[in-house]
């Protein structure tokens, strides 16, 4: 078996808001007040396989994001491990946790946000490989023109700037600035979902295309259930910072096994579904600053009984390459 | 999101946008040329004046207290009459408007420079350090500007560069706060991120990412603080603790003519006066148009 | 039986510095009681605006050039302000995006509720006060006593999109206009909304007019679909004849542009550029420059044809007439 090239072992993040002068002063004086704590991510184990595509997908707040971050290095988490290639990216030394770290690079979602207004845009996919020496100051020109034709970009509009751009062209930029550093991971967080529908099929046959040509791996953070469906080779779904089911595309789409993941497939409108007419699944997601105890879906899980809401679930294996975090394996 | 919404991507340079937007305003535009007036008059000075109101061998006593448009002794007209010593005003009010705008452009980018790398260092920085920072800033601003600054000339002494020094001390912390703010709202953006990821280094995030696109507020507040600037060392002189007789700038000058008032010899302040009052409004109009013009801007 | 609302030849420009936009630009359709209309199509084809045009709620530097708009008969195109004011919330009610567009932050929930009904109708207090709570309960709401003494801030996302719904059915409308309403929300949610939204329409005979750029939510919940593209209807008809025979070359390749479960994997069916900017925007069929069957004749404006009963369409060479052509 091939060893993995990125895994995330316990990742744990948890945000904590520190209480302000007032806040303390009231707890000194008696009042009932705590520091809030998010447990955005809780204690994650991922391995993605070199040359997969895994598919990431969760309702909002989940954690995904989060996960995804950690994963890129721009969050260290708050527990457990990052490990790119066998090693963990923490306890690198500077030059090779330098070199992870242009490995993993990252597509953001907001194609407004995420290119810095002031630059041009071959100053945006240049700056990176030109400061880390990929390439050197007289070849740069060449190097970002090859790369703008790559992500389907005109060469010779790189000396505009971002805002005369459209939203998918935008995008594409992003692309190319991640590309630049020749990476062989990349977190692809909501990429597509900012673009109108017919860009959007454009932007994902870019990622097949490069896929194919880069060798790249992919993590795709989605919510969109079809998008997952469609580029994935493997699903990891996301309940209140845990994943509840992991398993290949097929299996997760003919025969789910988690609850969650059957409400989730029921309800994510498809183009094949008209009219329909059946009982959603009930209740609001939990905040996740006060999650359920036990398994985080139990109020509102049609199958919960007394175990569900004491013992958290263990993620386990139910078949090959299937893992899923219900007590109902178990009987 | 836009992607059928916008003025698709025929070059239109930001700048020439920017430029558009503010001359819609006919406010803007008086006052623009106003400024910019007094500006090239004040800088063309020695060439446009009759008079050199720093050499004592072109300043003729006798030519004191003229009313505005009397014939000077070396035969050109004092439109706008002289002061007590003999100067012409119009000449001294040129020269004058030389050093106070000097002096409050100075003062205004020497405080521009050491606020922002403060504000963008404690925005960056983070944590305690900010807070620290934050509150000495919190700190200077609650004293009032006028009092903080005759309490720091008082301690430092007359002369062009203390005033500018003790304007600088004044003036830092709103840099330093308007930068800090923007800079917070920046640095969340997903651009910052993607350099990190990137694996550029603090230095460059800073300078290069984060601060350009913390400009445009201080383009702002940079305008309103040297009008500010340029009050405030009018009333230090004007008081007589800011600059000496031998740098006459319009703060001198109006409390030069003001023991005259009485004597009805009114111009000697007054028009000294009005040059202050021109310059102080049109660099405010000036200011609020672009704040009008950048701000929508920044949320974009 | 009478359409509930009919739009014919509908066009709302806006008079801008840099040009006319050309946001609603022919938009014919039909809708009868009871029924559901998606309104599906990219960002900027003018599905908002032909909503705000419906309401009454085109301000400066924008008007509605031409076209009438029926409401069971009577005209709203030229009505007084006043008119307006007396048919919105009451007769026609609009639910959008944001919630926050509808709710009033600092109000209390029953309050708004009860205002929205008292504007209307002469009801006593309590009265208004029951009927609120019954249309929190009818819309999913859980204990609807208690969020009625809720602030908007209170609530979550969701529950706000809820009652923003509640309060445009209070008044139990002939038409809603519902832009985008479930685009912010989970799935989850997003599913409990629609079949919510959807079972009130049956049941008061509401017709309900589904804005979104989502074909899958509205193949979800619509009766009757229309396609805009760049300020036109360009295809309209039952919602299993437009999904399963497009007949636009359009609706075609954004059909194709959605993933579905049978073509894993596969590369998607692209529509080549992007959509055209709608200022300024030159003669004949907007969609040519994009469309693989674009011919000469396309630089006219193609009319409305109905090839297919029940299902019209803008185009001069549409899909599945080869054999007629
Ligand atoms: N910097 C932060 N400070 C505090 N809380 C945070 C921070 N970032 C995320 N969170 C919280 O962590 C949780 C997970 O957030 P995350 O953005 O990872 O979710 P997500 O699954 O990406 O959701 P979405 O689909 O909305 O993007 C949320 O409850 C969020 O409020
Ligand atoms: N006040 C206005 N002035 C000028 N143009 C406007 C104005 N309001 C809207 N438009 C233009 O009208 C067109 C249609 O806008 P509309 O909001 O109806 O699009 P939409 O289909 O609802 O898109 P979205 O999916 O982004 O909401 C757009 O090109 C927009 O730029
Ligand atoms: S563990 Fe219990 S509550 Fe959780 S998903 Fe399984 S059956 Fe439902
Ligand atoms: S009218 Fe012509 S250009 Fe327009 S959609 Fe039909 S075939 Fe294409
Ligand atoms: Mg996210
Ligand atoms: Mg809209």
């Amino acid at each position: 078996m091939t060893a993995p090239i990125l895994e995330t072992r316990n990742a744990t993040k948890r945000f904590s808001k520190s209480l302000d002068f007032a806040a303390r002063l009231a707890r000194r004086m008696g009042a009932n007040v705590s520091e809030e704590t998010v447990h955005a991510v809780d204690g994650v184990d991922l391995a993605i396989l070199p040359g997969e595509v895994v598919g990431l997908v969760g309702e909002s707040g989940c954690g995904k994001s989060t996960l995804g971050r950690m994963v890129a290095g721009i969050l260290p988490p708050t527990e457990g491990s990052i490990v790119f290639e066998g090693a963990d990216i923490a306890a690198m030394d500077a030059k090779a946790a330098r070199k992870a770290a242009l490995e993993i690079q990252m597509i953001f979602q907001d194609p407004f946000a995420s290119l810095n207004p002031r630059m041009r845009v071959d100053q945006i996919i240049g700056e990176a490989p030109l400061f880390h020496g990929i390439v050197s100051r007289t070849d740069l020109s060449d190097y970002v023109d090859d790369i703008m034709r790559r992500t389907g970009l005109d060469p010779s509009l790189k000396r505009r700037y971002p805002h005369q751009f459209s939203g998918g062209q935008r995008q594409r930029i992003g692309i190319a600035r991640a590309l630049a550093v020749k990476p062989r991971f990349l977190v692809c967080d909501e990429a597509i979902a900012a673009l109108d529908v017919s860009i959007q099929a454009q932007v994902i046959n870019l990622f097949v295309d490069l896929r194919e040509e880069l060798d790249l791996t992919y993590l795709f953070i989605s919510h969109d259930l079809s998008v997952v469906e469609h580029i994935s080779d493997r699903v990891v779904i996301m309940y209140l910072g845990r994943v509840v089911e992991s398993a290949p595309i097929a299996d997760i789409f003919d025969a789910p096994n988690h609850p969650y993941t059957v409400a989730l497939l029921n309800e994510a409108p498809r183009l094949d579904q008209r009219r329909r007419a059946f009982e959603p699944v009930k209740g609001e997601i939990p905040s996740p600053l006060d999650p359920p105890p036990g398994c985080h879906f139990h109020p509102r899980c049609p199958h919960a009984h007394a175990r569900c809401s004491s013992e958290r679930p263990a993620l386990r294996e139910i078949a090959p390459g299937r893992m899923s975090a219900c007590h109902l394996n178990d009987e | 999101m836009t992607d059928g919404t916008l003025p698709i991507p025929k070059a239109q340079s930001p700048f020439r946008r920017f430029a558009s937007e503010f001359f819609e305003s006919w406010i803007a535009r008086v006052a623009l040329f106003t400024l910019l007036a007094i500006i090239v008059l004040a800088l063309a000075a020695p060439w446009i004046t009759p008079q050199d109101p720093y050499d004592l061998a072109q300043v003729d006593v006798l030519d004191g207290r003229l009313s505005p448009g009397s014939e000077a002794f070396a035969g050109y007209t004092m439109w706008l009459g002289s002061d007590g010593a003999g100067r012409d005003l119009y000449s001294a009010i040129l020269y004058g408007l030389r050093i106070s705008l000097a002096v409050g452009v100075a003062s205004g980018v020497i405080a521009l420079i050491i606020g922002s790398l403060i504000g963008l260092f404690a925005a960056y920085a983070g944590g305690r350090i900010e807070t620290i920072i934050m509150r000495l800033v919190d700190l200077q601003l609650s004293f009032p500007a006028a009092l903080t600054a005759l309490i720091l000339v008082a301690i430092l002494g007359k002369g062009i560069d203390k005033i500018i020094i003790a304007l600088v001390l004044v003036q830092w912390a709103y840099y330093a706060r308007t930068v800090r703010g923007s800079a917070l709202v920046e640095r969340r953006k997903e651009y910052i991120e993607a350099a990190t990821c990137l694996g550029l280094s603090h230095g460059r995030i800073v300078m290069r990412h984060i601060m350009p696109n913390c400009l445009a507020p201080l383009i702002v507040v940079g305008t309103v603080q040297t009008a500010h600037a340029i009050a405030l060392e009018a009333t230090l002189s004007f008081l007589g603790v800011g600059l000496p007789q031998t740098e006459p700038s319009l703060g001198v000058l109006i409390a030069n003519g003001y023991e005259y008032m009485l004597s009805g010899r009114y111009w000697i302040s007054v028009f000294p006066g009005l040059a202050l009052l021109l310059t102080i409004v049109s660099i405010n109009l000036v200011g609020d148009r672009l704040r009008d013009v950048l701000n929508p801007r920044l949320s974009k | 039986m009478t359409a509930t609302l009919s739009v014919t030849g509908l066009h709302t420009h806006f008079f801008t510095r840099a040009g006319v936009v050309k946001a609603v630009d022919g938009v014919d359709f039909q809708i009868a009681p009871g029924e559901v209309m998606g309104l599906v199509g990219e960002s900027g084809s003018g599905k908002s605006i032909t909503g705000f045009s419906i309401m009454g709620l085109i301000d400066d530097p924008g008007r509605i050039v031409s076209g009438s708009i029926r409401l069971k008969g009577e005209e709203l195109v030229g009505a007084s302000d006043e008119a307006m004011r007396a048919i919105r919330g009451n007769r026609i009610a609009m639910i959008f995006q944001d919630p926050m567009m509808t709710l009033n932050p600092v109000l209390r929930i029953d309050t708004q509720m009860v205002e929205a009904i008292r504007a209307h109708e002469r009801v006593p207090k309590r009265d208004a006060l029951a009927r609120a709570r019954d249309a929190l309960g009818m819309v999913g709401i859980p204990a609807p006593e208690e969020r009625l003494r809720a602030y908007p801030h209170q609530l979550s996302g969701g529950m706000r999109q809820r009652v923003a719904i509640a309060i445009a059915f209070l008044n139990e409308p002939d038409l809603i206009i519902a832009d985008e309403p479930t685009t912010a929300l989970d799935v989850t949610i997003q599913s409990q909304i629609i079949h919510e939204a959807q079972s009130l329409c049956k049941r008061t005979g509401t017709a309900l007019v589904w804005i979104t750029h989502d074909l899958a939510v509205v193949a979800g919940i619509a009766d009757r679909i229309a396609v805009m593209y760049a300020g036109r209807i360009v295809e309209a008809g039952g919602i299993d004849a437009v999904i399963d025979t497009p007949l636009h070359p359009y609706t075609v390749g954004l059909l194709g542009s959605v993933p579905t479960s049978n073509r894993r994997g596969e590369r998607l069916t692209q529509i080549p550029g992007m959509p055209p900017n709608v200022l300024n925007l030159p003669e004949g069929c907007a969609f040519r420059e994009r469309c693989p069957r674009a011919a000469a004749a396309c630089h006219a404006q193609p009319p409305i044809a109905e090839p297919r009963a029940g299902q019209v369409v803008r185009c001069f060479h549409p899909h599945g007439q080869e054999a007629s052509r």
